[in-house]
Order: structure tokens, then sequence, then C-alpha cells
């Protein structure tokens, strides 16, 4: 389950949009997202539009800080960052802030394809090297998931029902890339679309 | 008014601001800022690995309806550049304190780079930047970025003269 690189094909590994509609399936009230900018605001979208989502079409690097001041403002609610394997290492550094905070009711997870999809597949560093989850327990994570098939990702769909206990999850996902579905890019009405739908402005 | 006084000035401004998280990369003319910031059961401290992250914890804490400044030294400015991209096209209020180097007494040339373009830098990013001399410029000056960034939501960044500062110690 927790192995370096394995040679699974693409073809047996888990789709990216059934990935995100088999997390959020049962999606609580209470549950805030944020996704990363490119692929996984797709992902997020594709669900339909919900004003308790910050879709991001930059800041790149930013998705778990942004998920952490929220998740330290709003200790009544629980935030899921969902980012890709691009993103979250632009902001690796972030992992080591989160840990020291460890707010109770914080996720962060990583649909990770390997590569860069937004700017033409590219391979990114985990596709080489880089186990995203061992990076999180070293950065102090207590809790880092590894989401490999189906089962696991039913698991982490039940954990983001009512979880109690900061963690990281990595989903290996396929390198494909579904039609786009684009949400709303005015960022001063996302932003006070989700105060509103909070009760924080 | 003492040297050591304007610190502890600052924090009961930043206090009756109602600010909530303290994102920070150390800096030593922060340093007593920050003790009292981690002493207040009120306040999060939130230490970061470099500057930007707490660009995007500030626009997080906004969403959920809290207040966050970000205290960091004149290298961070250059790190904080794209994403600020956030704060401006979210209109995300924002108030940075910004100790400088690099601009008077200083003996580390490596700091003169970044130091010299701090400013027009932050203006580039339609941030307000104001910049304190004098310790008793410091609390009306913050009260005025309070105002201005929360009742406009803008940008504004306070910088803390070298000169107010005092000269870093090389040797004990």
């Amino acid at each position: 389950m927790d192995q370096v690189k394995d040679h699974a094909t693409d073809e047996a590994m888990l789709e990216r949009r059934a990935a995100i509609a088999a997390l959020l399936a049962r999606r609580p009230d209470d549950l805030l997202v944020v996704p990363g900018l490119g692929s996984t605001t797709y992902d997020l979208a594709s669900l339909g539009d919900d004003e308790r989502n910050f879709y991001l079409w930059g800041a790149m690097g930013g998705a778990a800080m942004i998920g952490l001041g929220l998740a330290l403002a709003r200790p009544d609610r629980r935030v899921a960052v969902i980012t890709g394997d691009g993103e979250m290492l632009m902001g690796i550094g972030s992992l080591a802030t989160i840990a020291l905070q460890a707010p109770k009711n914080l996720a962060v997870i990583v649909f990770d394809n390997r590569h860069y999809g937004e700017t033409g597949m590219q391979e990114s560093h985990t596709a080489r090297a880089v186990d995203l989850p061992a990076v999180a327990r070293g950065c102090g994570f207590s809790c880092a998931f590894d989401v490999a098939d189906a089962r696991g990702l039913s698991d982490l769909a039940a954990q983001l029902t009512g979880f109690s206990e900061l963690f990281f999850a990595r989903v290996r996902i396929a390198a494909n890339e579904p039609p786009r579905v684009l949400p709303l890019r005015d960022g001063v009405e996302l932003k006070k679309r989700f105060r509103r739908a909070i009760g924080a402005g | 008014m003492t040297e050591s006084a304007w610190p502890d000035r600052l924090f009961e401004t930043i206090k009756r601001a109602d600010i909530r998280q303290v994102g920070y990369v150390p800096d030593a003319g922060h340093a007593r800022l920050i003790e009292r910031c981690k002493a207040d059961p009120a306040i999060r401290d939130v230490v970061l690995t470099t500057e930007e992250e707490g660009i995007a914890l500030s626009a997080g804490a906004w969403l959920g309806g809290q207040r966050a400044i970000l205290l960091m030294q004149s290298s961070g400015v250059g790190n904080c550049i794209n994403m600020l991209s956030l704060t401006r096209i979210c209109r995300f209020p924002l108030v940075m304190f910004v100790t400088m180097r690099g601009e008077w007494e200083e003996f580390n040339p490596w700091q003169v780079p970044m130091g010299s373009i701090v400013r027009p830098s932050l203006e580039l990013c339609e941030a307000d930047v104001k910049r304190v001399t004098r310790a008793d410029d410091v609390v009306p000056t913050a009260q005025a970025a309070f105002q201005k960034a929360y009742g406009s939501d803008s940008i504004v960044a306070v910088l803390l003269a070298q000169e107010l500062i005092g000269r870093k110690q090389w040797t004990k």
C-alpha cells in the first residue's frame, strides 16, 4: 500500500472524475472545499457548483495554506483541500507549516497523476521519486494515507464525512484529461458568496 | 518612549484591530512582537517556511471571517509577488509589517538588492506602502493601515525602517 513507485498501468488506476464524485458523494453541510488551480478545480466543478467551494484559477502553491487559514478561522467547520501533485509541490513547505499547527478540522488531499496536466502532461517530481505521503509524514503529519483503489477511496470518503484529526491523503489517479468543466472565475464574487454561505460576512 | 516600547505598542494596536492570525517568517526586528503574539491565547501564531504561504493563509482566514496579518523582513517581499495575485484579484484585505534591511547602517551587502526594490515591488502589486522611521509614528501608521485595508478591501504594507529597528549586531 505504501510502496514507492509501482508499475501500475493507467488503465488500472482511479479515474479523477470518478474519484472526486466518490469522495464527495455524501458531502456533509459543514465541509468546505478548496481545490487547486487547474484540474482539481475542474474536477470539483464537475460535481455541480457549490458556494462552499473556493475555486482557484491561480495562486499556485497556495491551496493548502488557504485551507489552513480557513480551518483555523472556522473550528466549527471542516475543510478539505483537494489539489494536484504539481500544485502541492510548489507549496511543499506548507506541509511543514500545517503540521505544526495541526488543526483537527483540516484534510489535505492530493490527486497525484504524476504529471503537470494543465501544461502538456510533463512529468512531475512524483513520477520519478517524490513520495508525497512520506513527505507529509516527514513534515510531522501523524496520518498520511495512500489511496490507490476503490476500496481506499471509499474509506477516504467515509473519513471526509466526519474526521477529527488533521490528515494527508494521496490519491493515485490516472494521467488523463477529461473535458474541462469551468466554474466561476470572478475572484471577488467567489470570495463574497463563500463568506455569505458560511456566515462570515 | 524607550527604544523597546514600540513593538509592545504595535502589539496593542494589533489587538484593538481584532487580528486573530499572525503569519511570520522570523526576523530580529519582529522578535518582541512575535513573542507577544505567541503569548496571547486569542492570537494564532503561524510560523511559515516562506512568506508567500502567509499571503494564502491570510486569504483563508478572511474567507472564514478572521483577520490575519503578516510579519516579514524585506527579503521576504520578493517571495510574495505572485501569491499577491490572489489578494488582488479577489480583493482580500491585507496588512503586512515589513522590517527593512539593506537601507541604513547595513553590514551585509547581500540585503541591498531586495531591500532597495521593496517599495516599487509592492506598489506594482497595488499595495499602499507606508514607511515608518520614528517610534512615535508606529501606532498611528498601523491604525491607518488597518482602517484602509479593511475599509477598502486592499493591501497595505507598513515598512519599519532600519533607522527604527537599529543596526544588527554582527559580533557579540
